[in-house]
């Protein structure tokens, strides 16, 4: 197990060094530099901040600097916002995003496994068409078109949560059940087919020939292995909620991470947009690995790799 | 001697969308105390159906049992609901399925699964169960079963598995134990210990046997009665002596002449029946085996042929046994061993169908 995770711990700091690599590289060929804007500058004055912000240095040498900064967890200044650092922005933002991720994978997981359950076990009937309705919807509408919608119609007509701004639990509702909407979904589907296809086992004809009743097999042999599948799905979820998250927050006001990164890409803040990725990837693969270990406790035919063999 | 179980006219039928499925066709045998019944017939013949069906497992809808009696200790089950069911699955009645591969919950250990039959059967606590799930892996010949009893059953080998499952099976002392095809995935020296495994418990624990098989092989060893099912029918049925030494259906010559035995060597070309069994969606006019029945007469294809009584234990459905019909005779590997049994009647007897 030690080892496993060694050698997976290895892998990411290898992925982690070709997202950096690959993310700085691409700031540069992007054209436009933080500075550009719609007034021309003196030169002497442009001159002078590419030198402030070591923009004149040869491209290795940023590339080196930049690399030696990261393994020191500093992301550097922020070239927009002049007395804030980006360690600032993500230490203020993150805290707000994650509360907000956390919500909506919990809406995601509790109704999307929920409704997939009810579907199978109602298999071609009408909970399940319901259900399988819901799912399409929320997989084919954008989470941007969900927020509107939910904004109109909960918000500004009923009144029952606020528009935006970020202050009480009830302000977090709406996004994150725009967020969620999707994934929980995806989420449902995978739980009702994965239900349906462990319904099909012969183990669950061995549980019905011993005696159980419809609730035991339902809960103990059923459920339980259909979920497997769903704890794979995690990896992609969490991937899933970062990415909705730049657009939600925008949409309802949240001064989270995500909002700070579309602002920053408008702005061409390279420290920000560099920052912000590399602390996205870090989250992500920490996220898929704790996913990969979780499975390998939950499914015991699952020897993680290094582990000891079977007999 | 005590009968366990009636099978009166069974009739079982699926509704798909092609049509109605006429799986078991008017199945009716009976099963004594301690007895061991084979039942066996090509892949599709409806030994499955008619087994899961004493046990009410077959799924409902699409499957339904539309019509017939099954008699267990003189009480009929079709009329009963799911939570009386409950109470006889696993406890009055037990079943062992084909794949062991599949058959057991792969995420949960192996003692649990035992177990789960003792709490629910046996109102054991969980301690108690779970000695008596390591007793039972002893019984069952399973080594170490303190330390097998915490594996999953991915840890089994295959024929290890199918122990387990016997285990399972019999954890609740039923009276009635159904194997359908328990050794068909499992290669022949494993077989062979299961069988035997088989036969030894039923000696220990005196239950009845119902042994489904697609192989003629395996039965002279383990059954005292045989019955052979075709296109949802039992188209013969006697002591394995009637079956093997004095068979009268072509479908049972057929099923024999296909056998390997110890006179053909194994290696020799093995006479397969020709032909495909029917569509069960819509049975054929008259008797089921007439297309691909070398000896079919012309009222085969018309007129189904009624159940012969050859002796006080023997059964065949065939116009062959008509005192009209020509004399036949059977194939050269099935005449070879053609034996006179003493118990015969002077002429078969029509008797009813349905016995
Ligand atoms: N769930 C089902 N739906 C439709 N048809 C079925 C179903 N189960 C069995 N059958 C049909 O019943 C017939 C008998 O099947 P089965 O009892 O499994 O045969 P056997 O066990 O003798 O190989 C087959 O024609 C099969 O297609
Ligand atoms: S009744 Fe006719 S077709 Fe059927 S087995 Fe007998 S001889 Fe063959
Ligand atoms: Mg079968």
């Amino acid at each position: 197990m030690a080892k496993y995770i060694g050698k997976r711990l290895l892998y990411m700091i290898l992925s982690l060094w070709m997202i950096v690599t690959a993310t700085f590289f691409f700031m540069r060929i992007a054209p436009g530099n933080p500075f550009a804007s719609e007034k021309k500058l003196p030169p002497e004055i442009e001159a002078n901040l590419n030198a402030h912000f070591g923009l004149d240095k040869p491209w290795y040498a940023q590339y080196w600097e930049y690399l030696v900064r990261i393994v020191n967890w500093d992301f550097g200044p922020s070239f927009k916002y002049k007395s804030q650092t980006v360690n600032d922005l993500i230490n203020e933002g993150f805290p707000v995003s994650f509360l907000l991720g956390m919500e909506a994978i919990f809406i995601a997981v509790a109704v999307g496994v929920l409704l997939g359950i009810i579907a199978a076990l109602k298999h071609n009937r009408w909970p399940d068409y319901t259900a399988m309705i819901v799912a399409v919807l929320g997989i084919s509408v954008p989470s941007f078109i969900m927020a509107s919608f939910l904004q109109y119609f909960l918000a500004i007509k009923m009144g029952i949560f606020p528009v935006a701004r970020w202050e009480s639990f009830m302000h977090s509702v709406l996004p994150a059940v725009a967020l969620a909407s999707t994934p929980m979904a995806f989420i449902a589907r995978l739980t009702r087919s994965s239900m349906l296809e462990v319904l099909a086992n012969d183990y669950i004809k061995t549980a019905k020939s011993k005696g159980l009743s419809r609730g035991v097999i339902t809960v103990k042999h059923t459920i339980r292995n259909a979920l497997l599948p769903v704890v794979t799905y995690m990896g992609p979820l969490t991937a899933g909620i970062l990415t909705g998250s730049f657009v939600i927050e925008r949409i309802f006001g949240i001064p989270g991470l995500g909002a700070h990164f579309v602002t920053s890409i408008n702005n061409r803040d390279y420290t920000v947009i560099m920052g912000v990725t590399v602390f996205y990837s870090i989250l992500l693969l920490v996220s898929i690995l704790l996913v990969d270990i979780a499975y390998g406790i939950i499914d015991p035919r699952i020897k993680l790799a290094g582990g000891k063999k079977g007999e | 001697m005590e009968k366990l179980l009636e099978v009166k006219n069974l009739e079982v039928s699926f509704q798909t969308y092609g049509g109605t499925v006429k799986a078991v066709r008017g199945v009716s045998f009976d099963l004594h105390k301690g007895e061991t019944l084979a039942i066996v017939g090509e892949s599709g013949s409806g030994k499955s159906v008619t087994s899961q069906s004493i046990m009410k497992l077959i799924p409902m809808p699409p499957g339904r049992i539309s019509g017939g009696q099954i008699l267990l200790s003189g009480e009929d089950i079709v009329p009963k609901t799911e939570k009386q069911m409950e109470k006889i699955r696993g406890k009055e009645i037990s079943m062992i399925f084909q794949d062991p591969m599949t058959s057991l919950n792969p995420t949960m250990r192996v003692g649990t699964q035992i177990m789960e039959v003792l709490i629910k059967h046996q109102n054991m606590s969980k301690t108690d169960a779970k000695n008596r799930a390591i007793e039972l892996l002893r019984l069952v010949g399973i080594p170490m079963p303190e330390k097998r009893v915490n594996q999953y059953p991915h840890e089994f080998s295959g024929g290890m598995r199918q122990r387990a499952m016997i285990a399972i099976a019999l954890a609740a002392n039923p009276k009635l134990l159904i194997a359908d095809e328990p050794t068909t995935a499992l290669d022949v020296t494993i077989q062979a210990q299961i069988l035997e495994l088989m036969k030894d418990l039923q000696n220990k624990m005196d239950t009845s046997i119902i042994f489904i098989t697609h192989d003629l092989g395996v039965v002279a060893n383990v059954a005292d009665r045989v019955a052979v099912m075709y296109a949802g029918q039992i188209v013969e049925m006697g002591t394995v002596d009637e079956i093997f030494y004095d068979p009268r259906h072509p479908y049972t010559w057929g099923l024999l002449a296909s056998m390997p035995s110890l006179e053909n060597d194994e290696k020799a070309e093995l006479a397969a029946i020709p032909g495909t069994p029917p569509d069960l969606t819509d049975p054929p006019k008259g008797d089921a085996f007439a297309a691909r029945n070398q000896y079919a007469l012309a009222i085969d294809f018309e007129e189904e042929p009624p159940m012969f009584q050859i002796s006080e234990t023997h059964f065949a459905k065939t116009w062959l046994l008509h005192p009209d019909a020509p004399k036949v005779e059977p194939p050269e590997a099935v005449k070879k061993r053609m034996r006179q049994l003493s118990s015969t009647f002077e002429k078969p007897v029509v008797v009813k169908e349905g016995k």
